[in-house]
């Protein structure tokens, strides 16, 4: 039987709910979590819900903040006490950052931003995109074990009949080494709202936005629909909107709830970051946009006049 | 300073992708192929890092299908100074990856100071050959790169996660870079740095000249296809300011009805 081991991070008083997706997967099978540092009970409550037996929580010198030797050399030690076959983490920043890194120390394959996964006989097969979801391929990982694997927030979503697990808690010491690489200052970004890659509500906004200045109408209805605010790469390019806001194959790669296309006409890169995003509103001028070909529904007109009065029946009916 | 560059080459951005009958990979025989967009913050880096430390040398090293040197061509011709190819197929994993690439660094007998590389290549968007090859060569490595300073011996390092939040790295050299667009402004390739680099060294050595074997293969891709096409949705014509309360009234009713997302 296949042994599991979920890496977790904390944001604020829970899990990243990523977590509770990729351990609803894991039904039948055997699950441990692990987190550095303390877990407030209500993280704690929740990943027992879902299925989790042993939660680790990770202490050592060096741990206070991120790094990717310091994590990784404690995660390879939970690892090798345990003997795990596979490892998950969110395809998050840090996700993304640190599962290669152990994967190297244990000479193992790993499979990125997977969208979907089976663990038949206790064996991992997934899915992922390539060309930012311009098409899938099935993956598979081979040789030294633990293989590893993160998944995409958002893209499996949360499984309501999973069995409860244990949920018990151990501290376990680790000690990192000496780190090559600290951080020494963390500089908080001027928005509280989710990530693009991690929200459930997108409004994104593209060329006819026209200037930096005019996003405030797109700000306008995110606020209402507690979403964030993105940015097709045209607008970026233009200066109306940080890279950080990009969606798209050079940017970033999302699959909200509801995606809200402002003034995109939907450029195949486009097109290839936000295609998985459950349902699609677009609003465009042109009724020949190819942003149209997604979209669940379709707004012909002029963004100016339609976010406005959007806004306005959003504020009416939550 | 010995600064290395790795970099990749990638089917442009507004190409087509087609599977081929097998499902093995994507037909690849029209395609346009050019240097990873991420990588090119890469190589203006290692530029400005040059002019600021005279007598440095940068060695642009690629793993990947020999159709096309575009990418390696490019990264000389924006003023690279020399370049090795390893050839092997197109459908290379990350873990190959960065062991060939090792592998070249190690045989090229030249100590790296500096490894820059894009945060990611916009084909297979794996993420993990920075951080894969820093671990195998002992080194710090710091990914998704914003802001980048020489301190001294080391590097201070901004990287961006979630929510443009920016987390300040104090990195030892030698160290690898994981580059992200806003870096820098990458420059166009001059047409005397485009003729130049024709003439510039290209070392081509195999998978097994740089120690990769078939058995460093760890993750196994298979079954390319499409996406599952949606169906078409519904459209509302709103041009005709008479309508548009309706329309958007009709479309928040379907969100919350037909849809139920809010």
């Amino acid at each position: 039987m296949s042994k599991i081991l979920v890496f977790s991070e904390l944001a604020g008083e829970h899990v990243k709910t990523v977590t509770m997706e990729i351990l609803g997967k894991m039904d039948g099978l055997h699950a441990d979590v692990a987190v550095v540092g303390d877990l407030p009970q209500a993280a704690l409550d929740d990943l027992a819900k879902y299925g989790a037996q042993n939660i680790h929580c990770l202490k050592g010198d060096n741990l206070e903040k991120y790094s990717p030797e310091g994590y990784a050399a404690a995660l390879k030690t939970l690892i090798d006490e345990h003997g795990y076959d596979y490892v998950f983490a969110g395809s998050t920043s840090m996700g993304k950052d640190l599962l290669p890194r152990v994967a190297g120390m244990c000479d193992a394959g790993m499979a990125t931003e997977v969208t979907n996964f089976t663990m038949d006989g206790g064996t991992f097969a997934g899915t992922r995109p390539f060309f930012a979801g311009k098409c899938l391929a099935k993956v598979e990982v081979q040789g030294p074990k633990p293989h590893f694997v993160t998944v995409r927030p958002n893209a499996l979503g949360l499984n309501d009949s999973t069995t409860a697990g244990a949920g018990t808690k151990s501290e376990v010491a680790v000690s990192t080494g000496d780190l090559k690489a600290i951080i020494k200052e963390i500089v908080k970004g001027a928005s509280n709202k989710l990530d693009l890659t991690e929200a459930n509500i997108i409004v994104s906004g593209g060329r006819a936005l026209k200037s930096a200045e005019n996003f405030k109408i797109l700000d306008e209805m995110a606020n209402v629909l507690g979403a964030t605010v993105g940015a097709s790469r045209a607008a970026v390019d233009s200066g109306y909107a940080t890279h950080d806001m990009q969606v798209g194959q050079t940017g970033k790669t999302v699959a909200p709830t509801l995606y809200i296309a402002c003034g995109i006409s939907g450029a195949i890169q486009h097109l290839a970051g936000m295609r998985t995003s459950k349902v699609i509103v677009a609003i465009n001028t042109d009724p020949d946009a190819p942003i149209f070909t997604k979209a669940d529904y379709g707004i012909v007109g002029d963004l100016f006049q339609i976010v406005p009065l959007l806004t306005e029946e959003f504020k009416k009916v939550l | 300073m010995n600064i290395f560059v790795c970099v990749k080459q990638v089917p442009d951005t507004e190409t087509k992708v087609v599977p081929t009958g097998d499902g093995s990979y994507i037909e690849t025989n029209s395609i346009k192929w050019i240097l990873n967009p991420y990588d090119e913050f890469a190589v203006e880096q290692a530029l400005q890092v040059k002019a600021a430390n005279s007598g440095s040398t940068i060695t642009v090293v690629r793993v990947g299908g020999v159709k096309d040197t575009e990418a390696l061509r490019t990264a000389m011709a924006m003023g690279a100074d020399e370049a090795i190819l390893i050839e092997a197929g197109d459908n290379v994993d990350s873990y190959m990856t960065a062991k060939a690439i090792k592998g070249a660094i190690e045989k090229s007998g030249k100590n790296p100071d500096l490894i820059l590389t894009g945060k990611q290549a916009i084909d297979d968007d794996c993420l993990q050959v920075p951080q894969l090859l820093a671990q195998m060569l002992g080194m710090p490595s710091v990914s998704v790169v914003v802001g980048f300073e020489q301190d001294g011996d080391g590097y201070v390092l901004k990287r961006e996660i979630e929510g443009g939040t920016i987390e300040v790295y104090s990195a030892n050299s030698p160290a690898v870079v994981a580059c992200n667009k806003g870096l820098n402004t990458p420059r166009y390739p001059s047409l005397p740095g485009i003729i130049k680099a024709k003439r510039k060294p290209m070392e081509k050595w195999t998978l097994s000249d740089v120690g990769v074997a078939d058995s460093d293969r760890r993750v196994n891709y298979s079954n390319f296809q499409l996406p599952p096409e949606k169906p078409p949705g519904k459209k509302f014509e709103a041009m005709d300011e008479g309508v548009q309360a309706s329309v958007v009234s009709e479309v928040v009713n379907l969100l919350r009805t037909e849809a139920k997302v809010i």
